[in-house]
């Protein structure tokens, strides 16, 4: 069968839904140039957990199950929900572990980056170059045999299905405000839009980017490596779109000054999207298509995501996030190592392939 | 003839891979995919670099046999 969205029609159409459904869910509550944001979202949950204590971020973001779930119903449905593992998992985890850490230095995810640039938010542009320097050194990796190695479909089927489950958990414990979970009483954590709302939001949004592929890193590097536009076009007509509707909305306001959840620190919203950048392209995808994949049953790409749950705890409670005052205590400290980390695991990896292939 | 077995490995992987047999001039080649969304991307590689190619389906992978 001919899979539509796979087409340049097709992903300019599921461009264009991501980012009208951000601005709504905005619209309908969510934070300021945050109607999505996967690296945000998920150090929601995270604090929602109790796993770091930032009061102000803190809630079980429904879109988050949306999504993943969305990605698992219509991957079932057309026969591509494949449970696999065994790719570099704990390399993995620590690429979303660092991955996370950029993110919130910068404060958002590459998603977030476009929404904030279509929200005039000049900051963003900054921390998209650093996102473009990011995964272009990981495209040399990339180009000099850089790779996790294979996965192998899982011996027990149900690994694939955990991940569904869990975030099924997660909504439940929202909706009937089971006891332990921290809700956030004000600040970003405390703006939401209506829960059902924003989880057939990450059902559709889940589904069409796992029919086309949409992926905001893989868009910069089918670019820097193949010279295909194919997915930019989606990633642009998503900008585009979130662009036209905040014009529509009035919530265009182009400056870097005073941005809705963001800061000015130019350096450092360079350096933490190089980071993210970087570690989003040596695990082969962007926060959102790492969802995706987990929905479709990857289970080293749960591993990812369960690495920026991870980051995200780190992040707030080690001091290394940003907030709208400026960067963390640690920020700086946490984005070096990382990208240390990063260039160690590029080296070593394409350095053991150069080994093998003398041999 | 050179196969070039692209099961397992994720983005971009089966594309690099690809790319690098393109550019090594090979007339004739063939790539094993196991994923849909490899298959879209070494399909999309290959019509952009105008290579005809035929279409094997087996039980649990594909093979596009390339040949120019």
């Amino acid at each position: 069968m001919k899979n539509f969205f796979s087409t340049k029609i097709g992903i300019i159409l599921v461009g264009a839904v991501i980012g009208v459904v951000a601005i709504v869910l905005q619209k309908l509550g969510n934070p300021p140039n945050m109607g999505l944001c996967i690296a945000c979202f998920e150090r929601d949950i995270a604090g929602a957990l109790g796993f770091h204590r930032a009061g102000v971020v803190q809630y079980i973001r429904p879109e988050i199950t949306g999504i993943l779930l969305g990605s698992f119903l219509i991957s079932l449905f057309f026969k591509e929900f494949k449970p696999r593992s065994g790719s570099s998992s704990i390399i993995r985890f620590f690429l979303g572990f660092f991955a996370m850490i950029g993110a919130l230095v910068f404060l958002g995810c590459p998603w977030r980056a476009f929404l904030r640039l279509a929200g005039g938010d000049l900051n963003a542009l900054i921390g998209i170059l650093g996102l473009i320097l990011g995964i272009f050194i990981g495209t040399v990796f990339i180009r000099n045999g850089y790779n996790l190695g294979r996965s192998r479909p899982s011996q027990n089927k149900v690994a694939g299905w955990i991940m569904p489950v869990v975030m099924i958990a997660l909504f439940l414990m929202l909706i009937f405000q089971f006891k332990p979970i921290i809700f956030s009483e004000k600040g970003p954590g405390a703006m939401y839009a209506p829960i059902f709302i924003s989880l057939i939001a990450g059902l559709i949004i889940g589904g069409l980017a796992q029919r086309s592929r949409f992926c905001t890193m893989g868009s910069i590097r089918d670019i820097i490596i193949v010279k295909d536009f194919h997915l930019f076009s989606g990633v642009a007509s998503f900008a585009i779109s979130a662009f036209i509707l905040n014009l529509i909305f009035g919530q265009f306001k182009a400056g870097f000054v005073s941005q809705s959840v963001a800061h000015d620190v130019h350096l450092w919203n360079f350096l933490g999207m190089v980071l993210s950048g970087l570690a989003f392209a040596l695990a082969g995808g962007c926060p959102g298509r790492q969802l995706i994949l987990s929905g479709e049953g990857d289970t080293d790409s749960v591993i990812f995501v369960f690495g920026m749950f991870t980051g995200a705890a780190f992040s707030h409670n080690f001091s290394m996030a940003s907030s709208p005052k400026g960067i963390g205590t640690f920020g700086t400290y946490g984005t070096i190592t990382g990208i240390i980390f990063c260039l160690i695991i590029g080296f070593t990896i394409i350095q053991k392939r150069k080994v093998r292939s003398l041999k | 003839m050179n196969q070039i077995d692209t099961r397992g490995l994720s983005c971009p992987q089966p594309v690099v891979l690809v790319l690098n047999e393109i550019r090594s001039g090979k007339s004739e080649f063939e790539v094993l995919l196991d994923s849909e969304a490899s298959r879209e991307n070494v399909k999309r590689l290959l019509n952009k670099n105008k290579l005809k190619f035929e279409v094997k389906e087996n039980l649990d992978h594909t093979i596009y046999h390339v040949k120019r």
